[in-house]
């Protein structure tokens, strides 16, 4: 396990990118870590290029923001073309149902939406796509986010989340 | 009593923070990137026997919260840069009237509406000099969720003890990033409250202060009746148009703070002790200026950082004690004009060399910025 995790997550207002990080960082303090979450968005709360930033640290964290990324999640084409050619060969995970099909060894293109639609709701994209990760890099536990959604949500929407969450987990082990 | 820790908001933490300074009385009109401390105050105020306002403007905020401390609430506002405007005028008739209250600023992007979701730390010089005549006051800038917290606390004490207004000059960095906060357990943080008269209500001059140059502030409702204009007044609190008292009055406006500089001023250093080259830092600009200068010894270059948590009064004592250690001063900030390099200078003098890095343009400053400057030969 590092000392130090930099996650990006890019889209558009509305996809939940921000709601992603804020359960990121709550899962990494639940483990005794340190986190920041910040964000960057425009002055439409829907669609608009939106982008959430994690660091997560054993150590005090010094700058808020995520200088050399670990891990990029891109739900949309715009933030596609910023990080699919990111020279580190960092994993890029990005969501098929959205986005066209690209190669390249670091890329893991997943269908999240489509998946989240089959599970009952398009909104819970985000987590599966968190899950994905998070499997892939270990940068927190699975049972820290879990516990983080329970927190957040409660009955039918935990449960959903849940699921969504060991979905994203299923599509990176299953693909290893 | 062990401290709870979670992920919380930098507005969220001032609000939090505010209500355990014992503050009780919110007035504001939501703006962004500050609407977060009125949402926060709509749900936890109500809560603590408290009243949050949603006024339908700025200037009836302020004005709100001004009357509202003179009833006796610890009261405060939140705002940014097209609101801290409109609330100047009634700033002005609470540093006259002598009136503790806490206005939070979070800086965004302007010149005026500019860019609504995006930082700035451009209003350094109108929190100083935003209201005419000449006047003082005293402001802070946190850089951490934790600072957010303990920083509004002080500002609230500051009110309180020297009867005065404090700006909390936050940016939209500090107050939209969320990370961890360890809570100060209730009665661990030092609370003050303001002093109330110990004379009889007809023997009470409300603007006749004790020998700490602080005048004892009763409330308004209760059995001491007394009068506030922003007009130049007496003792008394009535009109009094005398040079002489003009003088006196202008004198202890300023003398007040100035008394108390040391106990207001606060910064704090990080390996300054064996340096070249020092990072005059504030707000969440520190944060990268702090992580520049740790990768600068990375490279061989002793670098150290001087984080101001109070920017007015100007740490000038501060800076100068440090200034025989240095050949090159750094300065970073988020406005065009080096509103904070410029006061440096003042200190420093002209033979010192200082290195702006300036941004403007809505994104942040990165260590790697910052970096790009200290090396530059």
């Amino acid at each position: 396990m590092k000392d130090k995790y930099e996650i990006i997550m890019a889209g558009s207002g509305g996809q939940g990118l921000v709601s992603c990080g804020i359960i990121l960082a709550e899962a990494a303090i639940i483990e005794g870590q340190n986190a920041v979450q910040t964000q960057s968005y425009g002055i439409a709360s829907r669609g608009g290029f939106s982008k959430s930033e994690v660091v997560i640290s054993r150590n005090e964290i010094i700058f808020q923001q995520v200088q050399e990324p670990d891990v990029v999640l891109a739900l949309t084409e715009q933030a596609m073309e910023m990080y699919a050619t990111i020279e580190s060969k960092i994993p890029v995970f990005y969501d098929t149902t959205l986005l066209k099909t690209r190669v390249g060894d670091n890329l893991y293109g997943y269908p999240f939406t489509e998946l989240a639609s089959k599970l009952g709701h398009v909104g819970t994209a985000n987590i599966i796509a968190l899950g994905a990760m998070v499997t892939k890099t270990d940068m927190v536990q699975i049972e820290s986010l879990a516990q983080a959604l329970k927190r957040r949500f409660s009955g039918k929407v935990a449960e959903m989340n849940i699921k969504a969450l060991n979905t994203g987990v299923k599509l990176v082990k299953n693909n290893n | 009593m062990e401290r709870e820790t979670r992920l919380v908001q930098g507005n969220q933490a001032i609000a939090e923070g505010a209500i355990y300074a014992g503050a009780r009385f919110y007035a504001g009109y939501p703006i962004t990137p500050s609407s977060e401390i009125a949402e926060e105050c709509s749900k936890l105020l109500p809560k603590v026997g408290g009243v949050y306002m949603q006024m339908e403007d700025e200037i009836a905020s302020i004005a709100a919260m001004v009357g509202a401390s003179l009833a006796g609430a610890k009261s405060f506002t939140a705002t940014s840069g097209p609101g801290f405007s409109l609330m100047q005028e009634n700033l002005g008739l609470a540093v006259m009237g002598e009136v503790p209250c806490v206005i939070i600023n979070v800086q965004r992007a302007g010149p005026s509406t500019g860019l609504a979701t995006k930082p700035a730390q451009s209003d350094v010089m109108q929190v100083r000099w935003g209201r005419h005549g000449d006047q003082s006051i005293i402001a802070l800038s946190p850089a951490t969720v934790e600072e957010c917290f303990t920083l509004t606390v002080k500002a609230f004490n500051f009110a309180e003890k020297y009867r005065v207004p404090v700006v909390l000059a936050a940016d939209e960095i500090v107050a939209h990033m969320r990370e961890n906060l360890s809570y100060p357990a209730p009665g661990e943080l030092e609370i003050v409250d303001r002093k109330k008269p110990s004379v009889s209500p007809e023997e009470y001059k409300p603007f006749l202060p004790e020998d700490d140059d602080i005048a004892p502030l009763a409330a308004y409702g209760s059995e001491y009746v007394f009068h506030v204009t922003s007009s130049m007044h007496g003792y008394d609190g009535y009109s009094n148009n005398n040079p002489a008292n003009a003088e006196w009055r202008v004198a202890q406006l300023h003398r007040k703070i100035e008394r108390y500089r040391d106990e207001i001023v606060m910064t704090k250093t990080f390996d300054t002790e064996d340096m070249d080259i020092l990072l005059i830092a504030f707000g969440a600009t520190t944060r990268a200026a702090r992580a520049a200068a740790l990768q600068a010894r990375e490279m061989g270059i002793k670098a150290g950082v001087l984080q101001l948590l109070t920017i007015w009064p100007f740490p000038d004592k501060e800076i100068a004690a440090l200034g025989p250690r240095i050949k090159t001063v750094v300065v970073p900030e988020m406005n065009y004009s080096g509103q904070v390099a410029g006061e440096v200078q003042r200190v420093l003098g002209p033979n010192i060399e200082i290195r702006r890095v300036n941004r403007y343009n809505g994104t942040i400053i990165t260590p790697k910025d910052i970096l790009k400057v200290i090396n530059k030969e």
